[in-house]
């Protein structure tokens, strides 16, 4: 399936959930939130929560700022 | 002699000074800031995960709490999708609300900023709101359950001080949850200007991190901080027009 990963497009294996999505891309696990089209997903549900086919999956983590 | 401390929300903080990290050119240099004014409260702005270093180890390490921010977003519904995803990664409650009007000026929208600071405190988040320097603005964002407001003494990154040092002094006396001077700081007199002004804070960013030596900068700023809390808590003197001589009148040699 094609989805957008911090805007880049991107395609996995359909069915994935959060946490496999960051295991597939090598993204890191701590100090990170994930958001699947807009809507926060909390980290106890990574393990079953399930990205769709053309989702929108942001992962943030804190830089500097402010 | 020092201030006393700082209650905001949950959080009892010996500093008053807040620093921000944008523009900071190492995490060594923004470990050196924090020692040398014992900030307790540091900002991190929320980014797509990069290969760039993240400073929380650096805040964590030197015992300073994190106070997320929502820079860069220019909607209501943004700024609440942002805070969340802060609360999620970081585990803090604690959001600094920025929504700005555009690029150009970054100052506050203040529609945007009302609606969505009333649905962060609706959803549990202790909110510190950048404000404009209106007084009615600073009131309803109290009014919503904020529990500080953050005033601008200038446009961001601009340096340019207080503009308006008597609007300051009246968000002060006008709201009951405390008042942190945000953007505008220059130098370590802004800062203290802030303070006698009646802020209970200063968060200053740019004129630290981006001063010839930032370490430095930070301590003066820092001090200036103290300096202004004690001379606002010591009562100064009423201004007069004319002059009151400080030696006795009496005893004047050829009277």
């Amino acid at each position: 399936m094609s989805i957008h990963v911090n805007g880049r497009p991107t395609d996995l294996r359909t069915g994935l959930t959060v946490q496999e999505v960051l295991t597939t891309l090598n993204l890191p696990r701590r100090d990170v939130a994930v958001a699947v089209d807009g809507v926060v997903v909390p980290r106890s549900s990574w393990s079953e929560s399930t990205v769709g086919p053309d989702s929108s999956v942001e992962v943030v983590t804190a830089m500097q700022g402010g | 002699m020092t201030t006393e401390p700082l209650q905001i929300a949950d959080t009892k903080l010996r500093s008053r000074l807040f620093l921000g990290t944008g523009g900071i050119s190492s995490l060594a240099a923004l470990a050196a800031c924090i020692a040398a004014t014992g900030t307790e409260l540091v900002t991190v702005a929320m980014r797509r995960v990069s290969a760039g270093s993240s400073p929380l180890q650096v805040i964590r390490d030197a015992g300073a709490h994190v106070l997320p921010n929502t820079a860069g977003c220019f909607t209501a519904a943004e700024a609440v999708l942002t805070a969340q995803l802060a609360r999620e990664a970081l585990g803090t409650t604690r959001i600094k609300l920025e929504v700005v009007a555009d690029e150009h000026t970054l100052l506050p929208d203040t529609v945007e900023l009302l609606d969505a600071a009333e649905r962060l405190v609706d959803d549990g988040f202790d909110v510190f709101p950048y404000t404009t320097d209106d007084l009615v603005t600073a009131r309803r964002l109290a009014d919503l359950g904020c529990v500080a407001v953050m005033p601008l003494g200038a446009p961001i990154g601009s340096g340019l001080g207080i503009c308006n040092p008597r609007a300051i002094e009246a968000i002060c006396d006008a709201v009951d949850v405390p008042v942190v001077l945000d953007a505008g700081v220059g130098t370590a007199s802004d800062a203290a200007l802030a303070m006698e002004l009646g802020c209970d804070a200063v968060l200053a960013a740019t004129a630290i991190t981006r001063a010839d030596d930032p370490a430095r900068m930070a301590a003066a700023i820092g001090a200036a901080v103290e300096a202004g809390w004690l001379a606002r808590h010591a009562g100064r003197i009423p201004r007069r027009t004319t002059a009151l001589a400080s030696s006795p009148l009496d005893g004047l040699v050829g009277s």
